[in-house]
């Protein structure tokens, strides 16, 4: 009989070539942690290359989860437990893991070449350097095959379903419930019932190997988290976002129209909307990234709401066309899903180095509104609040995703469609002002006094024929100007314009007001694992003050006030400071510290801790 | 649009015509295709606010500001892109791309090839004057060898496009060619592509009169213009001055029409499935325009991109409460709930 201990936490690492469906293992094991009611955050991480060649060091492709009890903000730092399918997977990741930590090793991979391949000089699993460990041997792979010997299926595809194994022993570890595995099994191989039988046949025979062997004395409980009350479903950033999207269209009434052309990790976002044409969502699988972003353009021309999505390179391609946008005052939503640059850089990483570029990275004064989301449910709420935006000022709008948020999971508790916000428009319909000889016509730049925004009048609307373009226009009527004082006008007029977009006021989180001196202001990813340091700071009593800035451009109005009621600003980026730039320029005066590294991965909340602790203590 | 019928004219010309001074230089061909084109317009049968035109950079891309129809001058290259985001959202319009040389061949030849491959429902009409205006005369992708400019004073070494091979090798459905000077038969293309459904490539010669004067003057002299140009009928067979056309290996090739057996004088078929045939018509003329076919090269049905798009858009979404499907969305697959 084992023995059943409870937990409040764990974090689990499942480590393998990128043809053993880590990925897939992840996901399956994160649904099955989501239904059971844990909080949850989840890390993906795998190689650019589809498959690398197999066994080596660069083909390690691993998913990261942690879950707890209580609420949690990050994919943890550090796991506790490995699951590694081959020497490269242990070699890859041995040195993240908790010293005492769990390992589970497939033994079939550990063979001389395999380790040779990956530079083991001897057998670790042999030659007691893994003697910190608690490591089970477990030949995954022939267990497979000999637990599906009486399946009609090839031994290549019994061997295959040793992720099934390895998920079915970590959940019956861990006491998560396998049903909701079987159904998506029977789904995913509807096609390839035998297939999908044996890979269940797998599953069953991880779980039980685990309950009947005596190899585990212990397994582990880690009882549901006290969330607020409410449904909730697991979801990723790039998910959310694409449904944000899809929101936002319901929101406004509007046709959605995505222009994207595939790139890494912006492609799920153009899979996800293609799916969803029931809502009148029209995907455009453009020819190139100029091309995306000229067809949203267009349709946004013709009154849809116009949409493209891509990450940093793409943005630097889509440049001009966001310029023109500017200069039409037409809405565009313009999704960036950050990853390690320059150039490809490290396309399945993240970074958050596209910050100046979204602010500055156009020809011409071209301000646009930039908003990015903090955390993977939170991409939902933000297209809803570019969609916003963009439609109520008629202006491009950018969203810094980054890779980490793109692929990251966590539980998210779903709003009610009654709560969509009312982000409708009112298209122009009749002539707005008078010519010189008093006949009506239609001026479209007569714009709004409050917003400044100016009409949308789409083609097909009777009487409102008029001609726009990327030549400077006159003031109201729009004609082709090419007068000194107009064109200065005009510059800080649409300047004006997105100074003027109505943000939320920050909300900085400071329970003991007055004590602390220290402000860590972040952005983007970097919410979740700022949050873990700060709340680590506070239970040691080193009183922190905290804020996130989810808009960029414009900042909220009471940035300032808040920045100045604290001695000094410590801004964690995955960058060399962009941040930390606009704020010595927009609030000169305030001491700003930045935290700055760019390695791909999040910040730790342990090296965050750390550094804003050494901040404090320096005072 | 999808279906576009040309109808007994209710407006004049000059309804199309817009309050913008045309601010072309004295003499260019630009006048002339723009007045051809306001002179066509009523011949759509449609509400002015029906008919978009969507341009890019470069002296032909002015042509929007000048007609009273909705009109969008967009970015170097681009037009065909901007156009193809208008034409599938919006299937009650006639888009129309004015677009020259260099935009559509150089800067922007990549969406002009996928426009036409996707069969996007626009009508492309490519001002060649074979030479960059607005930038003051530079060499072009359809300027011949050896031409002299201020960015090749020794003779450009460029070997140029030829517009209508292109818009074959893209699996262009409509490809026709025809001439600034020719009023008449400028406006039979403008008809016959604007009846065609899906893209229309027309290359329009057009003179450049500061930079690339009398470049097609061969093709307009009366004493070398009949002699020089091919007026393509279709199901007629194809003769000009004393020459007729017939099939030689794989091409086609010019004859005496005294050297050859009637029965071998190629007839003119614009729907003939194989793209080869249009492209060997393509090949009789070079940069020297001895041989200009002129008219209507190929006009094929293939179904459109915009029509692909919609009708799949359309079958999904037909009866949706989108509100509804919404909730239904964000509650599907696993979820639970917290009390």
């Amino acid at each position: 009989m084992n023995t059943v201990r409870q937990l409040d936490r764990v974090v689990i690492r499942f480590a393998g070539d990128s043809g053993d469906g880590m990925q897939l293992t992840g996901d399956r094991f994160t649904a099955e942690t989501a239904k059971l009611g844990n909080d949850l955050s989840t890390l993906p991480n795998y190689p650019a290359e589809i498959r690398a060649p197999a066994g080596t060091l660069p083909g390690v492709s691993s998913f990261q989860i942690h879950f707890a009890d209580t609420d949690i903000l990050t994919p943890g730092d550090q796991p506790e437990v490995l699951i590694a399918m081959n020497p490269a997977a242990l070699k890859a990741n041995l040195r993240d893991l908790k010293s005492g930590g769990t390992i589970v090793v497939n033994t079939d991979e550990f063979t001389k070449r395999n380790l040779t391949k990956v530079g083991y000089d001897a057998n670790p699993l042999e030659d007691g350097s893994l003697e910190d460990y608690q490591v089970h041997a477990v030949p995954l792979a022939s267990l497979t095959i000999e637990a599906l010997k009486e399946f009609d299926v090839s031994k290549k595809d019994a061997e295959r379903s040793k992720n099934m194994f390895a998920l079915g022993l970590v959940s019956w570890m861990y006491s998560r419930p396998t049903e909701a595995t079987e159904e998506f099994l029977r789904g995913k191989f509807k096609a390839k019932p035998q297939i999908a039988e044996a890979n269940i046949a797998a599953l069953k025979a991880g779980w039980n190997y685990g309950d009947t062997t005596e190899a585990f004395a212990v397994r582990f409980e880690i009882p549901p988290a006290r969330l607020s009350a409410g449904t909730y479903r697991n979801i990723t950033g790039n998910q959310a976002l694409a449904w944000g999207i899809t929101a936002a269209g319901v929101a406004s009434g509007l046709p959605v129209f995505l222009g994207a052309y595939p790139i890494t990790p912006a492609s799920d976002i153009l899979h996800e909307l293609s799916k969803h044409k029931r809502f009148g969502v029209t995907t455009v699988q453009a020819e190139d990234e100029i091309a995306a972003v000229g067809a949203a353009l267009g349709a946004s021309w013709g009154g849809a709401l116009g949409v493209t999505t891509s990450s940093g390179p793409g943005i630097a391609l889509k440049s001009e066309t966001i310029s023109l946008a500017v200069s039409l005052e037409l809405p565009l939503l313009v999704v960036d899903v950050q990853r390690a640059g320059p150039s490809t850089g490290l396309p399945t990483k993240t970074e958050q180095a596209d910050l100046v570029m979204a602010m500055f990275g156009r020809h011409g004064e071209a301000p646009i509104a930039v908003l990015a989301p903090q955390s993977p449910s939170d991409c939902y709420d933000i297209m809803l609040e570019a969609a916003r935006i963009a439609l109520h000022y008629r202006t491009p709008v950018m969203v810094l995703s980054d890779g980490y948020i793109a692929n990251g999971a966590e539980p998210w508790r779903l709003p009610g469609t009654d709560e969509l916000p009312d982000i409708g428009v009112e298209f122009a319909t009749e002539p707005n002002g008078v010519d010189k000889a008093g006949e009506p016509v239609f001026l479209p730049y007569q714009r709004d006094p409050e917003t400044l925004a100016r009409p949308w009048a789409v083609p097909g609307t009777p009487g409102l024929q008029h001609r726009i373009g990327g030549i400077e226009k006159a003031d109201k009527t729009g004609d082709i100007s090419y007068d000194p004082e107009n064109h200065d006008f005009m510059v800080r007029t649409r300047a004006a314009k997105i100074a003027g977009v109505d943000v939320p006021d920050l909300e900085p989180d400071d329970p003991h007001a007055g004590e602390a001196t220290t402000l860590v202001l972040g952005w983007g990813s970097t919410w979740g694992p700022i949050g873990a340091a700060v709340r680590g700071l506070r239970e040691k009593g080193v009183p922190i003050a905290r804020a996130h800035l989810r808009y960029l451009n414009p900042m909220p109005k009471n940035t300032a006030e808040v920045l100045a009621r604290y001695d000094r600003v410590v801004v964690p980026e995955m960058n060399l400071g962009q941040l930390t730039m606009l704020l010595r320029n927009n609030f000169p005066g305030t001491d700003v510290v930045g935290y700055n590294k760019v390695r791909g991965l999040p910040f730790t909340s342990n090296e965050l801790q750390d550094a804003l602790e050494e901040v404090i203590k320096n005072g | 649009m999808a279906d576009v019928k040309l109808d007994a004219p209710k407006l004049k010309a000059k309804d199309f015509k817009s309050s913008q001074e045309v601010r072309w230089c004295p003499g260019c061909g630009d006048y002339a295709i723009l007045a051809a084109v306001q002179s066509f317009l009523p011949e759509l049968g449609l509400e002015r606010e029906k008919i978009a035109f969507i341009s890019g950079i470069g002296c032909s891309s002015r042509f929007p500001y000048y007609l009273n129809t909705y009109g969008l001058h967009s970015i170097h290259g681009r037009a065909p892109a901007i156009a193809t985001g208008l034409a599938v959202s919006r299937p009650d319009l006639s888009v129309w791309v004015v677009t020259g040389d260099g935009d559509a061949l150089s800067i922007g030849g990549n969406h002009l090839i996928h426009a036409l491959r996707r069969n996007v429902n626009l009508k492309i009409l490519l001002f060649n004057n074979r030479i960059y205006g607005l930038t003051k005369g530079q060499y072009s992708p359809t300027s011949g060898p050896g031409t002299l400019t201020k960015s090749s004073p020794m003779g450009s070494v460029d070997s140029p496009f030829n517009p209508l091979s292109l818009a074959l090798g893209s699996e262009a459905t409509f490809v026709a060619r025809t001439l600034d000077s020719d009023r008449a038969h400028l406006q039979e293309v403008l008809r016959a592509a604007a009846e065609h459904e899906g893209s229309a490539f027309v290359e329009i010669y057009q003179n450049c009169p500061i930079f690339n004067d009398g470049a097609f003057e061969v093709l307009k002299n009366p004493e070398t213009r009949d002699e020089s140009i091919i007026r393509l009928q279709d199901g007629e067979p194809i003769r000009f001055g004393d020459k007729v056309v017939v099939q030689s290996g794989y091409g086609l090739q010019v004859k005496d029409a005294s050297e050859v057996d009637e029965a071998d004088v190629v007839v003119h078929k614009a729907d003939v499935d194989d793209p080869a045939y249009a492209f060997a018509l393509s090949r009789l003329s070079g940069i020297a325009l001895d041989h200009t076919p002129i008219g209507v090269f190929r006009n094929v049905k293939r179904p459109t991109y915009d029509a692909g798009v919609r009708s799949q858009v359309d079958e999904a979404a037909t009866g949706v409460d989108r509100k509804e499907a919404l909730e239904r969305l964000l509650h599907s697959g696993d979820t639970w709930t917290v009390l």
